[in-house]
């Protein structure tokens, strides 16, 4: 089995780390660069940085503060929020990030996926699902940091971002987040069953243990979390200590 | 500090590794060949298809300069791409003809039943039976430290004596690092893997 990676996650609303519950209700809760120092040091495999009302204000990720933050980090960032052309995603990575997260745009353009692929290859074209819960193993696509509804089944639209050749698929579940309740096994196992890119579950997080249990059985290759590390209920090394005494592989940091 | 090329070949994203080079060394992004000739060290990034790696260098004349410094002995890291061009052939889209610096080809990951290629993923590299990596860019890195990689091909150099690491993913094992001399190539990213990755590019200012 290979590692399964652990990626704090930040959103960002004007220069500010910022968390909500279901996506609403945002609190400011520090700095980007400060925290993405922090849990880079707890051991984080990867960063998600997610600016969540550019597409809603319809304006553009802040690329300067993401170099900021980018500069003295050196491990792999996702960055998304407004991605709305090639030129987006390539100034996103001028920025410093290694994988750009689309959705809001991709929904309505999917071909914007398959030309940013072309241009910069499967592995750095990541595409960001939002879905609420509509009835039993059923979900809706929303968009704007789960602010509008799609009408478009969630699943599908995982399906058809596969074959317009997006790398890895970040799947939220908005009733799940920012609630620390866990994971909604249900839709990640929905994806991940057919998926043959890696899926990073997100939304949910409450404890180590309801990551173990989302990674057992829900079969994400990656898990993507906030609340639980900005309100310091746990860190990064906890959660890897947690997962490796429970035989699920973590990548261990030496040095 | 040394003064170091980063040569942009027009394949990929090198903000990273400028970044992370500029820590130990005075690194600068270039496409001209007349800057090879006045550099400490010269890396090789890149990320995507042989072929258009080689044709990068080709169409921007720096084949020659690159070569020509490489006999001379001067370091030479290679990521990623840029370590898989320093074979002798590579088999994508094709067969193309590599630098040719270490004998060796490229060819595509072995695609497993429990593993998803590319490989895209934090994995340990260990040293081959008999390998020291003492006076190496992996001097005082811990066997089995992990390392970022993104890649669906491997490098496969001709002479055992050039593997400095292997690393296993998917059932395959793999070269991860080659060496030839003072020329290295990185199959994974080290300006992607944290402390552990900032240490070898330390190391390799040091070669």
């Amino acid at each position: 089995m290979t590692n399964i990676r652990i990626i704090p996650r930040l959103d960002i609303k004007g220069p500010n780390v910022v968390k909500g519950i279901h996506m609403e209700g945002l609190r400011v809760l520090g700095n980007p660069r400060e925290l993405a120092l922090k849990y880079t040091a707890q051991g984080a495999d990867e960063l998600v940085y997610m600016d969540i009302v550019a597409s809603l204000y319809q304006r553009n990720l802040d690329f300067d503060l993401l170099k900021s933050v980018a500069d003295d980090i050196f491990i792999p960032i996702t960055a998304g929020g407004g991605i709305r052309s090639v030129s987006d995603v390539r100034q996103a990575l001028r920025a410093g990030a290694d994988k750009v997260a689309i959705n809001t745009y991709a929904i309505h353009h999917p071909e914007l996926i398959r030309e940013a692929v072309e241009i910069f290859g499967a592995q750095c074209v990541v595409v960001s699902i939002e879905a609420k819960k509509i009835r039993e193993n059923s979900w809706e696509a929303y968009t704007d940091g789960g602010r509008e509804r799609t009408g478009i089944d969630a699943v599908d639209w995982a399906r058809r971002a596969i074959a317009m050749g997006a790398g890895e698929i970040v799947l939220t579940s908005i009733d799940a987040e920012g609630t620390k309740t866990g994971f909604d096994i249900e839709l990640i196992k929905a994806v991940t069953e057919f998926a043959p890119i890696p899926v990073i579950a997100h939304g949910g997080a409450k404890s180590p243990e309801s990551i173990a249990k989302v990674i057992q059985e829900g079969k994400p290759d990656a898990i993507a979390f906030a609340s639980i590390l900005h309100y310091g209920d746990t860190t990064v090394k906890e959660i890897k200590n947690y997962l490796h005494e429970h035989l699920i592989p973590v990548r261990d940091t030496l040095l | 500090m040394k003064k170091v090329a980063i040569i942009d070949y027009g394949v990929g994203n090198m903000y990273s590794l400028h970044k992370a080079l500029k820590k130990f060394s005075n690194a600068f992004i270039t496409e001209e060949p007349e800057e090879m000739l006045t550099v400490d060290g010269i890396v090789l990034p890149g990320d995507g298809a042989f072929h258009a790696g080689m044709e990068g260098l080709r169409v921007r004349n720096l084949l020659d300069p690159l070569l020509a410094r490489i006999s001379e002995g001067i370091p030479i890291l290679g990521i990623c791409l840029g370590a898989q061009i320093l074979l002798s052939k590579g088999f994508e889209f094709g067969e193309s003809q590599g630098l040719d610096v270490i004998p060796g080809t490229v060819v595509k990951f072995p695609e497993t039943a429990n593993a998803k290629i590319p490989h895209i993923n934090w994995s340990p590299i260990v040293a081959p039976s008999g390998v020291s990596w003492e006076n190496t860019i992996l001097e005082g890195i811990p066997l089995g430290a992990q390392v970022y990689f993104v890649h669906s091909f491997i490098i496969k150099p001709k002479n055992p004596v050039h593997l400095l690491a292997t690393t296993t993913y998917g059932g395959t094992t793999f070269c991860s690092v080659v060496r030839k001399g003072s020329v290295y190539g990185c199959q994974f990213h080290p300006e992607k893997s944290g402390e552990v990755g900032l240490k070898i590019i330390e190391n390799f200012l040091r070669v």
